[in-house]
């Protein structure tokens, strides 16, 4: 699972508030690099939740892959951006797209129901009495 | 046979053999990619060459993900079955998985998806396989959450078999009271082994963009190719010719398994798509990389 997935995913169970964002510990994880595209990234930006972003990658032991505040639409069109592997657009590609959580788990901030990580894929899946209906 | 929603629930029906047919038997990814791309085709993404992010609901081996890979997207793709997703991580699919249940909501934030496909998984839904389940509950957590995580104006494209026109008639009265507006669209109406059913609904209120296409061959044309339901079941002679088929073929994809399917692969299934006219991504550097573990 990558960041971005995590980014929009949400506890589904019973007593959840909001469910969000979920709690990441990680054993292992992994990266892949991928091709950056500055325009899925600029229109990706709005809908992330820039806090739970860095969070994310604090749990991970990656404090200074992305600043406290999010990237400017300036800074993502910035000429030679892509090519520039320190660069805010950069960071973000990373942040979203070349991680992989593979082993761990997902925890519920409000009733701290663990969902584990297993091969890269969260289970998500409800026992029955924790299903809200 | 019984139509496979009948004889078992998903989780124990898409055992291990069940989902080695999605990498064995050429006659299921055919069809597979083939109703994904037409799934596609009625999602009209905006043709903008941006990368969207999708979900696949009912995902299971990662072949109906592989067709939005090879458009250039992201996507997302939920399976209540363990051995299904076991094949996609087999065949490295490039989407993110989750073990799931969509019955019980999908538990995305509000607004973040561009759209989304499900091929031959909703129908599961209309069943009651274990005595707390209630179909028309399954089914309202279901679309509501669907209708919540997509963006305005996003559609979602979801192909089923229905048993009967009560179950159809289930499917959609959920989606619209999720407040979704569209409807059915039908291909093939007049073949037995071809017809397929899309839901195709709109997210927001109705408008131009949410005006149904027309379904293929509604004029009483026939489909050409020899279609079949993709599940092996019900219509004519579908599961019992596919467990023999399957036993004496070579395993010509397992080849692939263990050092992942490799950049030559990658390549070469590049440079196919491109012959059929398809726009691929430029390789690069990154084209077929492998992941970096750290612990
Ligand atoms: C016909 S298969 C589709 C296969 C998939 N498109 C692929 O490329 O392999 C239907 C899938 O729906 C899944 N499914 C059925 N009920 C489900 C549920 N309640 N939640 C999530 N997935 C479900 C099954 O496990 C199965 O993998």
């Amino acid at each position: 699972m990558r960041l971005l997935t995590h980014n929009m995913l949400a506890s589904n169970a019973r007593g959840a508030v909001t469910g969000y964002p979920l709690k990441l510990q990680v054993v292992k994880w992994s990266t892949k690099e991928v091709e950056p595209n500055p325009e899925f990234l600029r229109g990706m930006l709005p809908k992330i939740d820039w806090p739970a972003l860095v969070a994310a990658t604090q749990a991970l032991g990656l404090p200074e892959l992305l600043p406290e505040a999010p990237p400017t639409d300036a800074e993502l069109s910035a000429e030679g951006a892509a090519a520039d592997e320190g660069s805010a657009l950069r960071r973000l590609h990373r942040a979203l797209l070349e991680i992989h959580i593979e082993e761990g788990a997902l925890v519920c901030p409000d009733t701290d129901r663990c969902f584990p990580i297993s091969r890269g894929v969260p289970n998500m899946l409800l026992h029955e009495d924790e299903v809200r209906n | 046979m019984p139509r496979p929603e009948v004889q078992a629930p998903p989780e124990i029906f898409y055992n291990e053999s069940e989902a080695r047919k999605y990498t064995t038997s050429s006659r299921i990814i055919e069809i597979q990619s083939r109703i994904t791309e037409r799934a596609l085709e009625l999602l009209a993404l905006p043709n903008d060459g941006v990368p969207k992010l999708l979900l696949d609901i009912g995902c299971g081996s990662g072949l109906s993900g592989e067709t939005l890979t090879e458009q250039g997207h992201h996507w997302i793709g939920y399976d209540i079955s363990k051995s299904m997703l076991d094949v996609a991580l087999e065949r490295e699919a490039e989407g993110d998985l989750l073990l799931a249940d969509m019955g019980q909501g999908l538990g995305l934030r509000p607004g973040v998806i561009d759209g989304a496909i499900s091929i031959s998984a909703v129908q599961w839904l209309c069943n009651a396989d274990k005595s707390c389940h209630n179909p028309r509950l399954r089914l309202k957590a279901f679309f509501g959450s669907l209708y919540r995580c997509l963006a305005r104006g996003a559609r979602a494209v979801l192909q089923f078999y229905a048993d009967n026109v009560k179950q159809s008639e289930m499917i959609v009265t959920a989606a619209m009271r999720a407040g979704f507006a569209g409807g059915v669209v039908v291909d093939w109406p007049h073949s037995s082994k071809a017809k397929k059913s899309y839901l195709v609904l709109t997210c927001g209120p109705p408008s131009l963009n949410s005006s149904l296409p027309k379904g293929k061959g509604q004029d009483g044309a026939m489909c050409s190719d020899d279609d079949e339901s993709d599940d092996g079941s019900g219509d004519e002679d579908g599961a019992q010719t596919v467990g023999i088929y399957e036993r004496n073929r070579p395993k010509k994809r397992q080849k692939t398994k263990k050092n992942g399917k490799g950049k030559a692969w990658l390549l070469n299934k590049k440079e196919q798509l491109r012959r059929r006219g398809r726009e691929v991504p430029a390789d690069t550097k990154y084209t077929g990389r492998k992941r970096k573990s750290y612990f």
